[in-house]
């Protein structure tokens, strides 16, 4: 076992096309939530595409995720295709769950996607939860569980840390730290903003990573689930990022400074890793945009599909409130 | 024990026997809760299973009703079948986010991608001086919401026999238990193997009225149908069992025999399972009633410590009586 992430050539345009899918797709949900087309809160994950892919190329097939209200980022990552995540987004029955969750609430049980959760702190327990069935059926997997800073606030997340080390389970805990939990900084809403030094009181061990790196959340969260596999505990990581956009579409930011935004905006992880590739003579600018080039078709294809969905019958309204069968 | 001859044991004894079963024929079953290892059970329900299942079927969790609810949901979407024991109705409000916005919709919200087969058993109730912290009756809320099933076993059967068909159901089951009843005893008839989670049942007939209860109203109820007998009225006892969904069809049928209803129901009037039941007759057999539908609920205090105030509060048998009387002489 190695205790380092295997980067190579291939692996870096993997990280850059996937971290470049997350962006167009969020660009074409902007232009659709314009048009109408999509509807209801819209959370986009703009600036924190770096935290996704770098964890996710951590994690194998059999392993499972807990995301959060923002996790377009996490689903495309992870392997959901984007066609079905359009079509939920359009409310339609070839979305990924029927139309009935929208973008707050992507589940998908072929990747072990467990939501999708706008229950702030709301999923912490439930992937507890799926980490202690993991354990008992002997599926040698870790749990990947999301959530921001903002969720540190709530008991959920002390009792779940707590919970996992006591019982010693394979949960990742991903704290996505992106200074604002909607409109409150972070230093209005705790008293110790080192979020990952409170994982000490629970015997959690923690780190804090650039979450703006692909490269560095990827080499974390390699050692990270490492030690999960290898200990059979959680682990805690502290991603520490920032979303370029409003909370949900549109708001007035007054809670935080243009040239604030505009620092950040200059370690964008796309252009960056765009530019060191490309300085590095590790890619050319034309492979590079056929990359670009690919993945508009995608998303072409994918807005396509969802503006061809159809819409789930009223008659079904009541369907899987509840369940007949537990599904294989 | 000879198996052909009726079983007498206590409410108690049923429900830990039930968990007995529960773990022995389902592998994937474990009990979860605050003290119901080492402790027994905050009620002794679940006393000496730890010693017999040991700690992996057994497990003491901290005072984290939120995360160890929500874990058990967890848990059940990947392919445990928990049990949750919840101490008191009251302390389920410290879970009520994961019950709700959890264990009742994501089921719907994935689009059946996910089941959630886990049972939560919790005390409810007043009648022991525990205070307003202690002693509600919160089914009636629980039964307001769509993909929760809710269960309140007013007898020794369905104490002990309840539990086998809620673990079972792809869904997440609320069983309410009621504190008074823990040391009922009862009798389970020799043939009895199983109830089903789906109907209410009369548990004595009668042709003057209806009265309809569940859980730890049904022994008051009928006794106060024993004294009602006393004086000639005849009166029917529907034990509602599942508050959600209930079984209109039964509730119907009773009412549309006697044409007359008293409903009992130690929730809180205002916004009670007894005001569904009695819009419901009003909406599906308003014609067959022969006096207005009434109710006997709790009076609208927070529980008090005091004896007196507390049985002041509750439903009780004169009070029972005195509706049913009074429905009686209505029109």
């Amino acid at each position: 076992m190695t205790t380092k992430a295997h980067v190579d050539r291939a692996m870096l345009l993997h990280l850059y096309r996937e971290m470049r899918r997350i962006r167009v797709f969020e660009e074409r949900c902007v232009e659709l939530y314009q048009a109408e087309k999509i509807r209801g809160f819209l959370h986009l994950y703009d600036g924190q595409e770096a935290v996704a892919v770098g964890i996710m190329q951590a994690l194998a097939p059999r392993d499972a995720v807990v995301a959060t209200y923002r996790e377009h980022g996490q689903a495309i990552a992870r392997g959901i295709g984007t066609d079905v995540l359009m079509a939920e987004m359009f409310g339609c029955l070839e979305g990924c769950c029927r139309g009935r969750g929208g973008s707050m609430h992507i589940f998908d049980r072929a990747t072990r996607f467990y939501g999708g959760n706008a229950i702030v702190g709301g999923g912490l327990p439930l992937a507890v939860g799926v980490a202690l069935a993991d354990r008992e059926f002997e599926r040698d997997a870790v749990t990947a569980c999301f959530f921001g800073e903002g969720a540190v606030d709530e008991g959920e997340f002390h009792e779940s840390v707590n919970l996992a080390v006591l019982w010693q389970l394979p949960v990742l805990f991903i704290c996505e730290n992106n200074l604002y939990s909607m409109g409150t900084p972070l230093e209005l809403a705790e008293a110790e903003t080192d979020i990952h030094s409170k994982a000490a009181c629970y015997r959690l061990p923690s780190e804090s990573v650039d979450g703006m790196s692909p490269l560095a959340v990827l080499s974390a969260a390699t050692r990270a689930v490492e030690h999960i596999r290898a200990t059979g505990g959680p682990y805690f990581l502290e991603c520490r990022t920032y979303r370029f956009r409003a909370h949900s579409m549109f708001d007035a930011q007054g809670y935080r400074t243009r040239e604030e935004v505009e620092l950040w905006r200059r370690r964008d992880p796309i252009p960056r890793l765009a530019s060191w590739l490309l300085d590095n003579g590790l890619a050319e600018a034309e492979e590079l945009e056929a990359i670009d080039r690919a993945i508009l078709a995608e998303m072409d294809a994918a807005v396509a599909f969802a503006e061809n969905g159809s819409l789930e019958p009223v008659e079904g309204l009541e369907r899987f409130v509840t369940m007949e069968d537990i599904p294989a | 024990m000879n198996a052909a001859q009726p079983r007498r044991m206590t409410y108690r004894e049923a429900c830990r026997q039930a968990l007995r079963d529960a773990l022995n024929t389902e592998p994937r079953s474990f009990l979860m809760g605050e003290d119901v290892g080492l402790y027994g059970g905050c009620y002794a329900v679940s006393k000496g299973l730890l010693e017999e299942f040991g700690e992996r079927r057994i497990r003491d969790t901290p005072l984290s009703e939120s995360a160890f609810v929500g874990a058990g949901i967890g848990a059940a979407m990947a392919g445990l079948r928990p049990i949750v024991e919840i101490m008191t109705c009251n302390f389920s409000l410290l879970a009520l986010d994961q019950i709700m916005n959890s264990a009742a919709t994501l089921p719907h919200m994935s689009g059946g991608q996910f089941a959630i087969p886990m049972v939560i058993r919790m005390a409810t109730g007043a009648g022991r001086q525990l205070a307003a912290q202690h002693s509600h009756s919160l089914e009636g809320w629980y039964a307001h919401i769509p993909g929760l099933r809710v269960l309140a076993p007013g007898t020794v059967e369905d104490a002990r026999y309840m539990l086998a068909p809620a673990l079972a159901d792809p869904n997440p089951v609320l069983l309410f238990e009621h504190i008074m009843l823990y040391n009922a005893e009862g009798e389970i008839p020799a043939k009895l193997s199983a109830v089903d989670i789906t109907t209410a049942r009369l548990r004595r007939t009668g042709d003057d009225l209806s009265l309809i209860t569940y859980g730890g109203s049904l022994p008051k109820t009928l006794e106060a149908a024993t004294r009602l007998a006393e004086e000639g009225i005849d009166a029917a006892v529907l034990d509602l069992r599942v508050l959600r969904p209930l079984d209109e069809a039964a509730i119907l049928a009773t009412v549309r025999h006697t044409g007359r209803a008293v409903i009992v129901d130690e929730g809180w009037r205002s916004g009670s399972l007894a005001a569904e039941i009695g819009m419901r007759l009003m909406e599906h057999c308003f014609d067959r009633l022969q006096a207005p539908v009434a109710r006997v609920c709790t009076r609208e205090v927070p529980i008090p410590y005091a004896a007196h105030l507390e049985q002041a509060a509750l439903p009780s048998v004169e009070a029972i009586v005195e509706a049913a009387r009074a429905t009686m002489e209505a029109a």
